[in-house]
C-alpha cells in the first residue's frame, strides 16, 4: 500500500472569503463544532489566562523584591499566589494543551473532525466557564476570616483551612466549583481525543505508524481520566463538609487533613505529566523536522510514554514527604519517584541521538525546543534530588522546591509551548511568524528565565520558605529576591514581544503556504489554514512519515517498517 | 552530597552532549538549501538498552543509599536522658511544653546543647490546634509537619550554643509569613536555670498593680494565662514569663515597652491577620499594661 494525498486546491481562503458582519462571525465561533476553531478558542482562552496569571505572578514578585514590603497585603498575596497556581494549571496549562490537540490531532491522523464534535464544544464552554467562575470570586466571595475577596487557601488548599470555620466566605467555594466544572470539561475532552485516534485513523495509519504526538496524547489522555476522578470526589466531599455537616476532612470534628493530601496528590501529580506530556509530544514532532532527521527509536518513545503515565500514578506521596508517613511509606514512594527518572531519560537521550548527525536549523521553533531540552534535563536532575525523602525534610515546601516545579513548567513546558506556536501558527493562521522577533523573544525570555528560576534555588538552600508574603531583612535573602524579580520583568517584556509578533504577523506576515518547514506529518499536505473538512479526499499512509515518502519517492520509510522496532540496517554511531 | 555529586556528574555529561551536537551537527551554509537529507537514521536496540540499563543501577544505588538515611533517622536509637517537649502549632504561633518540667512556654524554644560523647537530643511531639503547620529550623534538622489530629516526632540535637531561627514551612493562613521559630541552644547550666525560673509563677510587683488590674479585667485573661492568677485563657501564648522573651509576635519584631504597646494597642500593625483583636484601650490603659506585662520577666 503506497502513500497516497490527494492534493487539495491551495488558496488563502481569507482572500477569498465574502465580508461578513461581526455578529455573523461571532455566532459562527459560537456555534461551532469544528475541531480548528474549538482548539483555537481553547488557545485563545488559555492566552488570556497566561496573561491575567502572569501579571499575578509579576505583582508577587514586586512584593518579594524587598523585605517587610508593604505593596500588598497579606489577604492580597494568599490571593495572587492561589490565584497563580489554580489558573496556571487548570485554565491555562490544560485548555492549551488541549487546543493544540484538538487542532492538531484530527489533521495528524488523517480525519475531518473529532469523534464527538457536540462533546467537544460543550467540553470547551464548561471549562471556559470554569475559568470566569473563579475570576467572579473576586467579586462574589471573601476568604480567610472573611478577609480577602478571592480563594487564598493555597492552589493545594490543604484541609482544614478550607473549612468553613477558617474560611467563612465563598471564594473557597468559587474554587472547588470551579474546579469540578474544569474537570468535566477535562474527562469529555480526554474522551474525545482517545476516541478520536483508536477509531478516527486514516486507512493504513496502524498504530504503530502514528505520529508521537498523538499517541503521547492517547497516554496524556488516560492520565486524565484517572486523575480528575479524585479531584473530583475530593471536591464534593469538601461541599458536602462545607455545607451538610459531614467531616471527612474537617478535623475538628475528627476528620482527617492528611486524607485530603492523599487524595490532591493522586490528582495533583499525574496532572503534573498530563500537563508535561504534550510537550514532549511536541519536542518529538518538531526536534526531527529540523534536524533533518527521523526520530530515534520510536518504539522506545513509545513505551517510555506509556511507561511515564503508568509510572506516575505512584508517585504522589513524594509531596508528602513531611507529613510523617513513616519509613515504609517514605522509601516506597523515594523509589517510585527515582524510578520515573529511567523513561524520561530515555527521552531526552533519544531526542540528542535524534540530534546526531542531523542538519540542525536553527528556527526560533528550534531554538525554543532546545531551551527546552536543556532546561528539562536540569528540572529532571532537581526532580531526582527531591526524590530523596530526606532532603525533602530540608527543603521541601522552601524556595527549592519553587525554582524546581517552574523549571518544569516554564523551562519546559512553556519554552516548548512556544517552539509548538512558531511552528504551528502558519498552520493555523496561514501566516508565518517573524523569525527576527522571535529571536528576540527566545534571547530575552532565555535570560529572564535563568535569572528568575536558577536564582530561585538558592534563598530556598538558605530557608525560604515559599507562600510567604514577606521576610524578615535579617536573613540575606534580599539580594537574590530582587534578581529574581527583575527577571521576572524581563520575562514579561519577552512574552509581550510574543503577542505582538502574533499580532502583527497575523495581518503582515508572510503568506506560509502548506508547508512552510518541509515537514512529514499529514497536517502539513492540508492548506494553510485548512478548510473546514481538513481533506477533499481521505489520505492513505503506507509509513510514520507520508510526506517524506512523497518527497522522498527513492527512499521512502515504509521500505523500512518490515520488521517493526528493528534497526532498519546496520550503521555506524557518529559516522 | 551523593546526591548532589550523581546530579552533577549526569549534568555536565548531557549537557555536553548537547552542546557537541548543536556545534558539530548544525546546517551550514555549503550545505545547500536542505536539497540533501542527512542519513536517515530509526534507531539502535543496543545504544537505547545500554541508556536504559545505566540509569536503573544509579537508581538502585541512590535508593538503597537513601533507604538507609531514612532509617536510620526515623528509627534513630532514643537516649533514656533525652528532653521531651511537645510542640503545638497555633495560627499564627508556637506553643511549648516541657512535660518533664511542668513548664509552658511560647515562641522561643530553650533546649540544652548536645554534644557526641553525652548526647542530650530534645524530641519534639508535634500536633497543631487548627490548620496545618510545619516546624523548620534549616541548621537543627528537617521540617515535620504539624497537622491536626495527628501526632508527629522528631528530635533535634544542636551541638552547639546559640540561636537558631526558623519559620513555619506549611501554608497555615493569612499570617503564615510571620510565624518564625526560634530556638536557644542553651549549656546545661543555662538551660537548668532557664527552666527553675520558667517554673516559678508570675511576679506580682505591686508598682504595676494597676496596669495589672487593666489586664484582670479585660478580654485579656479569656485568651491568655499567666500562672498564679484569674487569667488562665489557652487561646493565646503563655504570658507568665513573656518580659523574659527577646521578641513578641512570635518572634517578628523586638520585645521592648514601645513595641509592646504597640501591639497591644493593634497586633496588625506587626500581624495583619493575627487573630488577637485591637483591645481599644486608652492610652493611660495602654502603658499601664505594657509596664505590668514589662515586668513579668
Amino acid at each position: 500500500m503506497a502513500t497516497q494525498i490527494p492534493v487539495n486546491e491551495l488558496h488563502d481562503q481569507r482572500v477569498h472569503a465574502p465580508r461578513r458582519l461581526w455578529l455573523e462571525v461571532l455566532h459562527g465561533w459560537v456555534t461551532t463544532v469544528d475541531h480548528k476553531k474549538i482548539g483555537l478558542m481553547y488557545i485563545g482562552y488559555a492566552l488570556f489566562f497566561l496573561v491575567i496569571a502572569g501579571f499575578e505572578a509579576l505583582l508577587m514578585r514586586v512584593q518579594l523584591a524587598i523585605p517587610n514590603n508593604h505593596f500588598v497585603s497579606p489577604e492580597v498575596f494568599n490571593g495572587l499566589f492561589t490565584m497563580h497556581g489554580t489558573t496556571m494549571v487548570f485554565f491555562v496549562g490544560m485548555p492549551i494543551l488541549f487546543g493544540f490537540g484538538n487542532y492538531l490531532i484530527p489533521l495528524m491522523i488523517g480525519a475531518r473532525d473529532m469523534a464527538f464534535p457536540r462533546l467537544n464544544a460543550f467540553s470547551f464552554w464548561i471549562s471556559a466557564f470554569a475559568g470566569f467562575l473563579l475570576y467572579f470570586s473576586y467579586i462574589g466571595g471573601s476568604g480567610l476570616y472573611g478577609a480577602s475577596s478571592a480563594p487564598d487557601v493555597g492552589w493545594f488548599a490543604y484541609a482544614p483551612l478550607t473549612a468553613r470555620v477558617f474560611s467563612p466566605g465563598h471564594s473557597t467555594d468559587y474554587w472547588t466549583l470551579a474546579l469540578l466544572l474544569s474537570g468535566i470539561g477535562s474527562i469529555g475532552t480526554a474522551l474525545n481525543i482517545v476516541a478520536t485516534i483508536i477509531c478516527m485513523r486514516c486507512p493504513g495509519m496502524k498504530m504503530s505508524r502514528l505520529p508521537l504526538l498523538p499517541w503521547i496524547y492517547l497516554v496524556m489522555s488516560g492520565l486524565t481520566f484517572v486523575a480528575i476522578g479524585p479531584l473530583t470526589a475530593a471536591q464534593i466531599m469538601l461541599m458536602l463538609d462545607r455545607y451538610v455537616g459531614s467531616h471527612f476532612f474537617d478535623t475538628q470534628a475528627g476528620g482527617s487533613a492528611v486524607l485530603w493530601m492523599h487524595f490532591f496528590w493522586i490528582f495533583g501529580h499525574p496532572e503534573v505529566y498530563i500537563l508535561v506530556l504534550p510537550a514532549f509530544a511536541f519536542a518529538n514532532e518538531i526536534i526531527p523536522v529540523f534536524s533533518r532527521k527521523a526520530i530515534f527509536g520510536y518504539p522506545a518513545m513509545v513505551a517510555a510514554s506509556v511507561g511515564i503515565g503508568f509510572i506516575s500514578l505512584s508517585v504522589w506521596a513524594h509531596h508528602m514527604f513531611t507529613v510523617g508517613l513513616g519509613p515504609g511509606g517514605n522509601t516506597f514512594f523515594t523509589l517510585a519517584t527515582m524510578i520515573i527518572s529511567v523513561p524520561t531519560g530515555i527521552k531526552i537521550f533519544n531526542w540528542l541521538a535524534t540530534l546526531w548527525g542531523g542538519k540542525i536549523q536553527f528556527t526560533a521553533s528550534m531554538m525554543f525546543a532546545i531551551g527546552f531540552l536543556f532546561q528539562f534535563l536540569i528540572a529532571g536532575l532537581t526532580g531526582i534530588m527531591l526524590s530523596v525523602a530526606p532532603f525533602d525534610w530540608q527543603l521541601g515546601s522552601s524556595y527549592f522546591v519553587v525554582a524546581h516545579f517552574h523549571y518544569v513548567l516554564v523551562g519546559g513546558i512553556l519554552f516548548m509551548l512556544f517552539s509548538a506556536f512558531y511552528y504551528w501558527y502558519p498552520k493555523m493562521s496561514g501566516r508565518m511568524l517573524s523569525e527576527r522577533l522571535g529571536k528576540w523573544h527566545f534571547w530575552l525570555f532565555v535570560i529572564g528565565f535563568h535569572l528568575t528560576f536558577d536564582l530561585m534555588h538558592v534563598p530556598g538552600l538558605l530557608g525560604m520558605p515559599r507562600r510567604i508574603y514577606t521576610y524578615e531583612a535579617d536573613r540575606g535573602w534580599m539580594i537574590w529576591n530582587v534578581l529574581i524579580s527583575s527577571g521576572a520583568i524581563i520575562q514579561t517584556v519577552a512574552t509581550l514581544l510574543f503577542v505582538y509578533n502574533m499580532v502583527w504577523s497575523y495581518f503582515k506576515g508572510p503568506i506560509a503556504g502548506p508547508d512552510p518547514w518541509d515537514a512529514w506529518t499529514l497536517e502539513w499536505s492540508t492548506p494553510s489554514p485548512p478548510p473546514s473538512y481538513n481533506f477533499a479526499e481521505i489520505p492513505t499512509v503506507a509509513s510514520r512519515r507520508p510526506l517524506w515518502d512523497l518527497k522522498h519517492p527513492e527512499d521512502p520509510d515504509s521500505d523500512y517498517e518490515i520488521e517493526q522496532g528493528a534497526p532498519p540496517e546496520p550503521k555506524e554511531e557518529g559516522a | 552530597m551523593l546526591v548532589l555529586s550523581i546530579t552533577a556528574a549526569i549534568f555536565l555529561i548531557v549537557a555536553g552532549i548537547l552542546a557537541y551536537v548543536l556545534v558539530r551537527y548544525r546546517a551550514r551554509p555549503s550545505d545547500g538549501q536542505g536539497e540533501q537529507e542527512p542519513p536517515q537514521i530509526y534507531g539502535s536496540n543496543q545504544i537505547e538498552l545500554s541508556w536504559t540499563v545505566i540509569p536503573i543501577l544509579i537508581v538502585v544505588m541512590l535508593f538503597l543509599a537513601t533507604t538507609r538515611v531514612i532509617y536510620t533517622t526515623e528509627h534513630a536509637q532514643r537516649p533514656a536522658n533525652a528532653l521531651d517537649v511537645t510542640v503545638v502549632g497555633h495560627q499564627f504561633w508556637w506553643e511549648y511544653r516541657y512535660p518533664q518540667m511542668g513548664v509552658v512556654t511560647a515562641n522561643e524554644l530553650h533546649v540544652p546543647v548536645s554534644d557526641h560523647a553525652h548526647p542530650l537530643p530534645t524530641y519534639l511531639t508535634m500536633s497543631s490546634a487548627d490548620t496545618d503547620h510545619s516546624f523548620w529550623v534549616p541548621r537543627l534538622a528537617g521540617k515535620m509537619d504539624l497537622i491536626p489530629n495527628k501526632v508527629n516526632m522528631m528530635w533535634i540535637d544542636p551541638q552547639m550554643k546559640g540561636l537558631y531561627l526558623g519559620q513555619c514551612a506549611q501554608y497555615c493562613g493569612v499570617q503564615h509569613a510571620k510565624m518564625l521559630i526560634r530556638v536557644y541552644a542553651d549549656t546545661p547550666e543555662e538551660f537548668a536555670t532557664w527552666v527553675e525560673h520558667q517554673r516559678q509563677p508570675a511576679v506580682d510587683d505591686p508598682a504595676v498593680a494597676e496596669g495589672r488590674d487593666v489586664f484582670m479585667h479585660n478580654a485579656c485573661i479569656s485568651c491568655h494565662t499567666i500562672r498564679g492568677t484569674v487569667a488562665t485563657g489557652r487561646f493565646g501564648p503563655d504570658l507568665t514569663h513573656v518580659g523574659g522573651r527577646e521578641t513578641i509576635a512570635s518572634g517578628s519584631v523586638p520585645n521592648t515597652p514601645p513595641n509592646l504597646r504597640e501591639f497591644i494597642d493593634n497586633p496588625a500593625n506587626f500581624k495583619p491577620g493575627a487573630l488577637m483583636p485591637p483591645m481599644h484601650l486608652d492610652s493611660h490603659d495602654l502603658d499601664a499594661v505594657t509596664a505590668y506585662l514589662t515586668t513579668l520577666k
